[in-house]
């Protein structure tokens, strides 16, 4: 046994199928302690399975796992208490109010209802502390839901889809409230399908598509790594396509709205529409893990 | 973060569960009104219907001359008519048929100075009666042959105490019927509904055994049961309902206590192998409602015509009903429940180690 935990999760070659569908197919990656990890793909990816074999949901068919030094399967009562499980936001007590559902949560983990209600406060929900679960909002039930995988103040949170159906304004919330969650040192491991949720929160993400990683590796670095060129947008009406494709090298189009020129040379084509006076509306897009998917499958990415 | 020891920790596990599912439980006013409101208004239905009837009463065939039944009639023409109804045929075999079929329940013929009866024991309350009745008869004719009374006397006393008043079928029969769907379907509709919801996969994750998940389950549905019980009690005995309860009575717990757990068995079966809340409902329906009918809940056993009574047999319901009947109103004594307790304990363990192997956590 080695004395310092330098990883939080060790996969080594994890194999998972239903039937005759293989689910996670031989897959491996490390997590350190404090990271922010992502995983990240389409639906049937394997995304979720690759979680639960994690958490020590499911029985690997073939692999290595370790998770805080020690094996998730089977269920294991000492590892419990040190991981968080965020699951869905209907995942609680029918008609219990928000607070005891986290106290009930509380008692499971042998932590005092004070930490519950502290708990309850660092998510937002101490004026709907008297709401029942199932009256919550999209935004309030995810927090507590949040809340209740946290209130044992576990070292590894892990959470499957947590902005799944939540508005836009909900959503940032919530990944504001998931940036403090790592700040103060836990590491998060998320699932999520958004593109835009991994870009903006994990420090590292692993890109899976058919049961495989096709890549991990930080955000921006992935994004850098495609030869990918940069959108400039402004307002239609300042310039023509055809005074567009003179000046510059690149691809060139107007839907009526916006004039758009995707060029792998930027500068020159922000110098020359600042000189003839064309910038309303500007707009400048580089690539976003969305392109790196399409990239890596030649397909779309669909969500 | 300074943790709770062990022991202590899944004993206050064990009590936040208890308590969560408790208070969700009471909260829940469609399943209020499901397991106590409407057995409740049930049993206040049919106890106001069949308050008047005198159900007891026997039906006796006079076959050919019986002149000591008609001695007894002629001296007490009223205690008498209140026990039984008397009908005369000279048709010994039709006679014996029609009690053989539950139509009459008794064929008395006079052999010189034997009293022949023929009764049934189809239905052992009513044979007993019928026992009652005669050789209270005959004792009369006897003391009167001996020149100690003056006459013919019947004391309808005895007998009396142990005819059964419909208030003693009716509250028993639809407390099973209350128990039996509280346990089956609170049971059926909590694994589905937490098997849908990820609660079950929720509680898997967190360091409670799965004997304190099951624990506090069954807790809150042998409360329930205790609860059902004790309202119906209550109202029964109510001087308008006139439920007179047996010494034994408090027999009827344990009985009461045992066939929440056989349904709750029951439902376990049913939420193992169904997926939605509504295919649980469904199925726990058409278990229980056919029980009821076959099993003695909503038609007393005494009454019911043979083949419901061969039937019930079957019916896991039938031992609920009968052995708290036994203990509450037949007044049988304590020990006449046994054989329901010891059946519905077995069932309960045969179907809880059925549920065991079919038991997942999660959907897929």
């Amino acid at each position: 046994m080695v004395a310092s935990m330098p990883v939080a999760i060790s996969v080594r070659g994890l194999r998972k199928s239903y039937g005759p569908v293989v689910a996670v197919n031989g897959v491996s990656f490390d997590v350190e302690l404090g990271e922010f990890f992502g995983i990240l793909g389409p639906n049937g990816a394997g995304k979720t399975t690759t979680l639960e074999l994690v958490e020590g949901l499911r029985e690997p068919d073939d692999g290595e796992l370790s998770v805080l030094g020690r094996a998730p399967w089977p269920r294991n009562p000492a590892l419990l208490p040190r991981i968080g499980v965020q699951l869905q936001a209907s995942s609680f007590f029918e008609r219990l109010t928000a607070r005891e559902q986290i106290r009930t949560f509380a008692s499971l983990y042998g932590v005092p209802a004070r930490r519950a209600d502290r708990m309850l406060d660092t998510v937002g929900l101490t004026e709907s502390a008297n709401v029942r679960a199932e009256k919550l909002s999209g935004g309030q039930a995810q927090r507590l839901s949040i809340a209740c995988a946290l209130v044992h103040d576990p070292e590894l949170l892990f959470m499957d889809e947590p902005t799944g159906a939540l508005d836009p304004q909900a959503r940032r919330n919530l990944w504001d409230l998931l940036r403090q969650v790592n700040a103060d040192g836990r590491t998060v491991v998320l699932t999520t399908h958004h593109m835009d949720e991994a870009e903006v929160l994990c420090d590292r993400v692993a890109i899976m598509d058919h049961g495989d990683i096709l890549k991990l590796g930080q955000p921006a670095a992935l994004v850098r790594a495609i030869d990918s060129p940069v959108r400039i947008s402004v307002e239609s009406g300042q310039l023509s396509v055809a005074d567009a494709r003179l000046l510059w090298s690149g691809a060139v189009t107007d839907d009526g709205v916006s004039l758009t020129i995707a060029t792998r040379e930027p500068a020159p084509v922000l110098a020359g529409l600042a000189d003839r006076r064309a910038l309303e509306g500007l707009r400048v897009q580089g690539a976003t893990l969305e392109d790196v998917f399409l990239d890596l499958t030649g397909r779309e990415y669909r969500a | 973060m300074r943790r709770i020891p062990a022991l202590l920790g899944s004993r206050l596990a064990l009590s936040a569960l208890s308590r969560a599912m408790f208070v969700g439980f009471v909260r829940d006013r469609a399943a209020l009104v499901f397991s106590i409101l409407i057995p409740v208004l049930f049993l206040a239905l049919f106890g106001s219907i069949y308050k008047s009837t005198d159900a007891a009463k026997i039906s006796v065939i006079e076959v050919g001359r019986v002149p000591l039944l008609d001695q007894a009639a002629a001296a007490a023409p009223a205690q008498l008519g209140r026990i039984m109804t008397i009908s005369r045929s000279t048709d010994l075999a039709a006679s014996l048929d029609a009690v053989r079929k539950g139509t009459d329940d008794a064929a008395v013929q006079q052999r010189g100075h034997t009293l022949v009866v023929h009764y049934s024991i189809a239905d052992q309350t009513t044979a007993g009666l019928v026992q009652a009745v005669f050789s209270s008869i005959v004792q009369q004719a006897d003391a009167a042959a001996a020149g100690r009374t003056g006459g013919y006397q019947l004391t309808a006393s005895q007998v009396e105490d142990k005819s059964l008043q419909p208030i003693q079928y009716i509250a028993p029969g639809l407390l099973g019927w209350a128990i039996a769907s509280g346990g089956a379907f609170g049971a059926a509709i909590t694994l589905v509904s937490w098997r849908q919801t990820k609660l079950l996969r929720r509680l898997r994750l967190a360091p409670v055994s799965v004997g304190s998940v099951v624990l506090a389950r069954v807790g809150l549905s042998l409360v329930l049961a205790l609860v059902q019980l004790a309202v119906f009690l209550a109202i029964a005995t109510l001087p308008y309902f006139g439920l007179r309860l047996s010494a034994d009575w408090w027999m009827a717990i344990p009985v009461v206590l045992c066939g929440t757990l056989a349904f709750m068995s029951i439902g376990l079966v049913v939420g193992s192998f169904t997926t939605s809340q509504q295919a649980a409902t469904a199925i726990a329906n058409v278990i229980i409602l056919p029980m009821a009918f076959l099993g003695g809940a909503f038609v007393p056993l005494d009454f019911a015509p043979a083949w419901i009574r061969d039937v019930s047999y079957a019916m896991p319901l039938r031992y609920l009903v009968i052995g708290m009947q036994n203990v509450l109103a037949r007044g049988e004594g304590a020990t006449s429940a046994l054989p329901a307790i010891g059946i519905l304990l077995g069932l309960a363990t045969v179907l809880t180690l059925i549920s065991v192997r079919a038991f997942r956590w999660d959907s897929i």
